[in-house]
């Protein structure tokens, strides 16, 4: 029997391989052997062998160019493009980034120094107002069609989420949603079954459509970098779809997907005045404060709090789960969290197998004193 | 409005099972565990339901791919008041490497034949959770889609969609025909009543190949290998919130 517990074999792609033998290592190589071997015949063999490993060690590297498609509200960079940026240099090649929007002036700015970028390529329009997929497809299209790129991808954010398909399907290729890792410029591993299995999928197709899992892959750099920038072709509106508007969910709490901290409550909340307890904890620790889908379906807390399979996946360093008992929907969104605390009266809460540290307790009993005992 | 509405209903592993690794790491397994309607699709047929029932739309039309067993789950939209069923038949083998792509161009191709004003899907399956078909089908037929729907409102020509977004919710108005892929909070799927099984066994299911639809169904992507996931390891109980603060602190967590 193989043993359960799962790690990815190391494996040395040749584009790895062509990264790690530069040109000058190569050319000492081929001196020395010259000066060890003097009958020309072999040595001319053998410089001919490296010569064509060379070549296409360089052809695969050249060959790989990705573009990010950026998501960002006009004014800031969403923090997930970082992370998606991260995953398309472990690629090898060149990674492009594309700003499209209304007013893209500070984005690309922003970008532009963003370590591991190339170019950053501009589609300024008003047709990208509340960037609708109908419109950002066609320019993605015109990018794809200039500039050829091997590789696509996003973050998995609902942005990348809503747009990414749409591309792949107009460029008749499968895509793949939500990565965790990248083994090869064709292969890839993602969750299947609420993070209950892991697949680990070969991409034969052309290009390669991706959306990134944030918290899989460290941001990149927001300083360091140099890229150019350069405009392309803005297309014409398409008009079949309109924003109207947006009502944003008003927080002075860290963002839920990137916060270091994390406290989510449940159902045992009971209301929603109660999850004033766990602001106050969060408070202490400068955690964003989450929820399980029984707490926003019985309408204590909004829904973008949610975390789970079909909310947010976040991968704090400390997860203090609060009157949740743990279905598998929820832990699918927090059980790759460094520690996670649970707190609940209910010993047999399924939340207690994956827990660090579990505290059979009345919430509204422990987590005031866990408040009090912080602000000491 | 008088139009169609198409609703894909997928068949999978019910939400509350735990599922298990097959020893040759090739999928999941599936034999002899139960199987329902995926809940996103519930809620779609649901949504599609109640526009019949406003009498916006005339007819509603359950979809599904796959083999022999997926006519349970356009059964069980009948029931819970879809007027007829189509049922694309793929056999157990193709079925298994059939993706969001393959299943996107059969519903565009359906789409088209049944002249639909509206596909409502859910917005993923909970077995490959990849949220792509909706938006796949939407580009094939050049449709714009409301994807994360919480609220859907049909009018002449077009929809009004409130969507679930990171940071809140967000409107849109997307023209007609359209496709629509539902969120959770889009409504409560109802249940089936005995009487509406019943009736449902007399509404009729056509059977459909994807070759009918000029649909191929070669597929680029190949699952190398599915694994478990690594095991956490087992934590402790603590007795008390000091303790509980004290264990956090030694472990550099606060």
């Amino acid at each position: 029997m193989q043993a359960t517990t799962w790690s990815v074999p190391k494996k040395n792609t040749a584009l790895d391989i062509s990264r790690e033998l530069s040109t000058t290592t190569f050319s000492m190589l081929v001196a020395q052997l010259a000066s060890f071997i003097n009958r020309e015949g072999v040595v001319f063999t053998m410089h001919r062998a490296i010569n064509k490993t060379r070549q296409l060690a360089g052809f695969l590297q050249r060959f790989q160019s990705t573009l990010v498609v950026a998501e960002h509200n006009n004014d800031k960079l969403t923090p997930i493009t970082l992370s998606a940026i991260t995953a398309a240099n472990k690629l090898g090649g060149e990674v492009s980034c594309l700003v499209a929007g209304t007013d893209c002036a500070k984005v690309v700015a922003e970008l532009s120094k963003v370590l591991g970028v190339n170019k950053v390529l501009v589609a300024q329009h008003d047709a990208f107002k509340g960037a609708l997929p109908e419109e950002l497809t066609p320019i993605i299209l015109a990018t794809q069609q200039q500039f050829k790129f091997t590789h696509i991808c996003a973050g998995a954010s609902a942005f990348g989420k809503n747009l990414l398909p749409r591309v792949a399907a107009k460029l008749d290729v499968a895509p793949i949603s939500d990565i965790i890792e990248i083994q090869s410029p064709d292969t890839f591993v993602r969750t299947i079954y609420a993070g209950n299995a892991l697949s680990t999928v070969k991409c034969n197709e052309s290009v390669k459509v991706f959306t990134v899992r944030g918290t899989a892959f460290e941001p990149a750099a927001s300083e360091g970098g140099s890229a150019t920038s350069e405009d392309v072709a803005s297309s014409s509106a398409v008009g079949v779809s309109e924003w109207l508007e947006q009502n944003l969910s008003k927080s002075d709490r860290p963002e839920l997907a990137g916060a270091k901290v994390v406290v989510s409550g449940g159902r045992g909340l009971k209301s929603g005045e109660n999850f004033q307890l766990l602001y106050d904890l969060a408070e202490t620790m400068n955690a964003a404060v989450g929820a399980s889908r029984a707490a926003v379906d019985a309408g204590y807390v909004p829904n973008d709090m949610q975390v789970g399979q079909t909310g947010k996946i976040v991968a704090p360093e400390l997860y203090i789960a609060v009157g949740i008992s743990g279905a598998i929907q929820h832990l699918a969104g927090m059980k790759d969290s460094k520690t996670i605390v649970a707190i609940n009266k209910d010993p047999e809460a399924p939340i207690f197998l994956v827990s660090d540290f579990g505290l059979v307790a009345d919430l509204f009993k422990a987590v005031p004193e866990m408040t009090a005992a912080l602000r000491k | 409005m008088s139009g169609r509405v198409l609703v894909g209903v997928k068949r999978v592993i019910d939400y509350a099972v735990k599922i298990r690794v097959k020893p040759d790491h090739s999928g999941v397994v599936t034999e002899g565990v139960k199987h329902s309607m995926n809940p996103f699709c519930e809620i779609a047929v649901e949504e599609a339901v109640k526009m019949k029932e406003k009498k916006l739309i005339k007819e509603v039309v359950a979809v599904s791919c796959g083999p022999q067993q997926v006519q349970e789950t356009i059964r069980t939209a009948l029931a819970m008041g879809a007027d007829r069923g189509i049922h694309v038949e793929v056999s157990a083998k193709e079925y298994e490497s059939l993706g969001p792509l393959q299943v996107s161009k059969i519903l565009a191709a359906l789409a088209k034949k049944e002249e639909a004003q509206l596909i409502i899907l859910g917005k993923q399956a909970i077995d490959g959770d990849c949220n792509q078909t909706g938006q796949m089908t939407a580009a094939l037929l050049d449709w714009p889609q409301g994807t994360f729907a919480s609220e859907v409102t049909l009018e002449a020509g077009h929809v009004k969609v409130v969507r679930e977004i990171d940071g809140g919710l967000e409107t849109i108005k997307i023209n007609t025909p359209a496709v629509l892929t539902a969120d959770l909070r889009l409504n409560t799927p109802r249940y089936a009543t005995l009487p509406n099984i019943m009736k449902a066994k007399k509404k009729k299911i056509a059977n459909v190949k994807p070759a009918d639809l000029g649909v191929e169904l070669a597929s680029k992507l190949q699952v190398l290998r599915v694994d478990e996931p690594p095991q956490r390891e087992a934590g402790v109980k603590v007795e008390s919130v000091d303790d509980l603060v004290g264990k956090l602190k030694e472990a550099g967590r606060i």
